[in-house]
């Protein structure tokens, strides 16, 4: 079993394996990473890189593509829902 | 200017398994090597290394890798070419330049997405982007997946998911029966070329597969809760957590046109030594043509010999270079995308999901260029990586020459970029004293 760790998306408490992608933790604490233009919900559509669809705050840096990144403990992860 | 810069003999782009291959055997030639990749690890696509690191099959790779002095670079994504044997990248602290006398490209493929009502919604996704997210963590057991669209990453990324306890519900293969009869038949004449797909019999025994049936439209209200898929003359809804769905891949060629390589049909020309129109700049793995992960080691040992000076000593590899490229001719015909698809996007669809541009705002032009400029299609952050595959299938327009930044870079490095582009003693740029 790979390590455990915690970090936070919107308020909320989720723990992911060492070497899980913020897209990861963002699915498990079922929320969405961005509002459109339109404002429609969007999450992860490539899970690569290109796309830009799944676009969250990380601590202070706003528009980090969450496919590419990867959790680390204590960090606090804000999406648009 | 650059944070930092690196001088290489060879320098390579992509560390999936054409980069890696290219890299271990300019290294194995005494080359000072670097293997640039703009993921947190190196792998690629198949060997994508995520909690449970990479897959089999890569291990064979990283050894050498490691017996190497190979300066490995990943978190580092390539966006620009400011001079001659020179790129830039970004790099978490900034700007990094890099130098090289020989460049070996192998930036791979990424899903085709074709646009239907639904496809925005959260949880309707990639294939191979399903995967992804379950190979870095994701715990997929017990979510109910429909998997669609076309080609053997079908199967693959089922078996996958499968393993790691989801309920597969559905596989719809848009490709008809009669064209994977005929697929089968043509690829048993390549002998001893063992398919995945059809290794994947066992791991898939039990799920349902459909050939000639395609999705038409995802339901759900911020979630998906079900699609519908059309048999050809029947439609079935299906109740799913996830949607899973590409329509074959697409060469990743940004990077070779804008270093000036030329293209064929929207792959990346090269000679027998892999080696691009432009001297000195190779070019292996799928930009060259989709045919899978045995064909991108083949090429990548060839590019990475030939860039260090040792084309000759790869020559043993074509024949079955030349045995896997029909596998990958046979590939492309089978799974030829049926006109049908054309016809699931409805006019509001959205078809640009980063300006949220419409299939009825686009219909009016006539190119790619027309469209981007009045439509805002394609000018989001994504570059028409999506988009631009989609229109060319939906509407046929050829994509748009090719101008840097090749990825949304931030500003301070755009400013880098721009400097480079004018005089060093321009005043423009000289801001505030
Ligand atoms: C999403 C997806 C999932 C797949 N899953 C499977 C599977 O399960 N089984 C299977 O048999 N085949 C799978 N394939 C097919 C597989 O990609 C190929 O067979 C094989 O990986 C091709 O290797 P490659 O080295 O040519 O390219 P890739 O593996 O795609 O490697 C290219 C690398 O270059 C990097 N790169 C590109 N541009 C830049 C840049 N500008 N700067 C820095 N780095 C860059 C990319 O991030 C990537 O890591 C999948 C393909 C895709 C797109
Ligand atoms: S999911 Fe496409 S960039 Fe992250």
């Amino acid at each position: 079993m790979p390590e455990q760790i915690t970090l936070s998306v919107n308020g909320r408490s989720v723990t992911v394996p060492q070497g899980a992608t913020v897209a990861v933790a963002v699915a498990m604490a079922e929320a969405h990473c961005r509002n459109s233009v339109n404002g429609e919900p969007r999450t992860v559509l490539c899970g690569m890189g290109i796309c830009f669809e799944c676009r969250v705050q990380i601590n202070s840096s706003l528009h980090q593509r969450s496919c590419q990144m990867l959790c680390s403990p204590g960090m606090q992860v804000r999406t648009d829902g | 200017m650059a944070n930092a810069r690196k001088h290489f003999d060879v320098l390579v782009v992509g560390g999936g398994p054409a980069g890696l291959a290219a890299a271990v055997s300019a290294a194995e030639h005494g080359a000072r090597v670097g293997l640039v990749d703009d993921n947190p690890a190196l792998g690629g696509q198949i060997w994508r290394a995520g909690v449970v690191g990479h897959g089999p099959g890569a291990a064979r790779w990283i050894q050498r890798l490691e017996a190497t002095g190979i300066e490995i670079l990943c978190g580092t994504r390539v966006f620009d070419s400011p001079t001659q044997n020179s790129l830039h990248a970004e790099i978490e602290s900034g700007l990094l330049e890099l130098n090289y006398q020989k460049l070996v490209l192998a930036t791979g493929a990424r899903e085709r997405f074709l646009p239907f009502p639904g496809w925005t919604i959260p949880n309707v996704m990639g294939a191979g982007a399903l995967q992804a997210l379950v190979k870095s963590g994701f715990p997929v057991s017990d979510k109910r997946v429909v998997v669609a669209g076309t080609g053997p990453l079908l199967l693959a990324v089922a078996a996958y998911l499968r393993e790691h306890g989801a309920k597969i519900e559905l596989i719809c293969e848009q490709a008809s029966l009669a064209s994977l009869a005929l697929f089968a038949v043509s690829i048993l004449k390549l002998r001893d070329k063992i398919t995945q797909g059809l290794s994947l019999r066992k791991e898939l025994a039990g799920v349902r597969f459909v050939a000639g049936s395609w999705p038409v439209t995802a339901e759900g209200d911020g979630a998906l809760t079900a699609v519908v898929v059309s048999h050809g003359q029947k439609l079935e809804k299906i109740a799913c957590d996830f949607l899973a769905c590409g329509f074959l891949l697409v060469p990743n060629t940004v990077l070779p046109a804008l270093l000036g390589c030329r293209l064929q049909n929207g792959f990346v020309e090269v000679d027998r030594y892999q080696q691009t129109s432009v001297g000195g700049i190779y070019c292996a793995g799928e930009p060259t043509g989709i045919g899978g992960v045995d064909l991108s080691l083949i090429e990548g040992q060839v590019a990475g010999s030939a860039a260090a000076g040792h084309a000759e000593a790869s020559r043993s590899l074509f024949g079955e270079r030349r045995k896997l490229q029909r596998f990958s001719q046979a590939l492309d015909r089978a799974f030829a995308l049926r006109s049908e698809l054309r016809g699931i996007a409805l006019p509001e669809t959205i078809v640009c999901r980063c300006e949220d541009v419409t299939y009825e705002r686009l219909k009016p032009y006539t190119s790619w260029r027309n469209a981007k400029l009045q439509s805002r299609c394609g000018m989001g952050p994504c570059q028409g990586r999506v988009c631009g595959p989609a229109t060319e299938f939906l509407l046929g327009w050829s994509p748009d020459s090719v101008r840097p930044p090749v990825f949304p870079v931030r500003v301070e490095n755009l400013g880098a970029m721009v400097r480079d582009l004018v005089p060093q003693d321009s005043e423009l740029l000289r801001g505030p004293q």
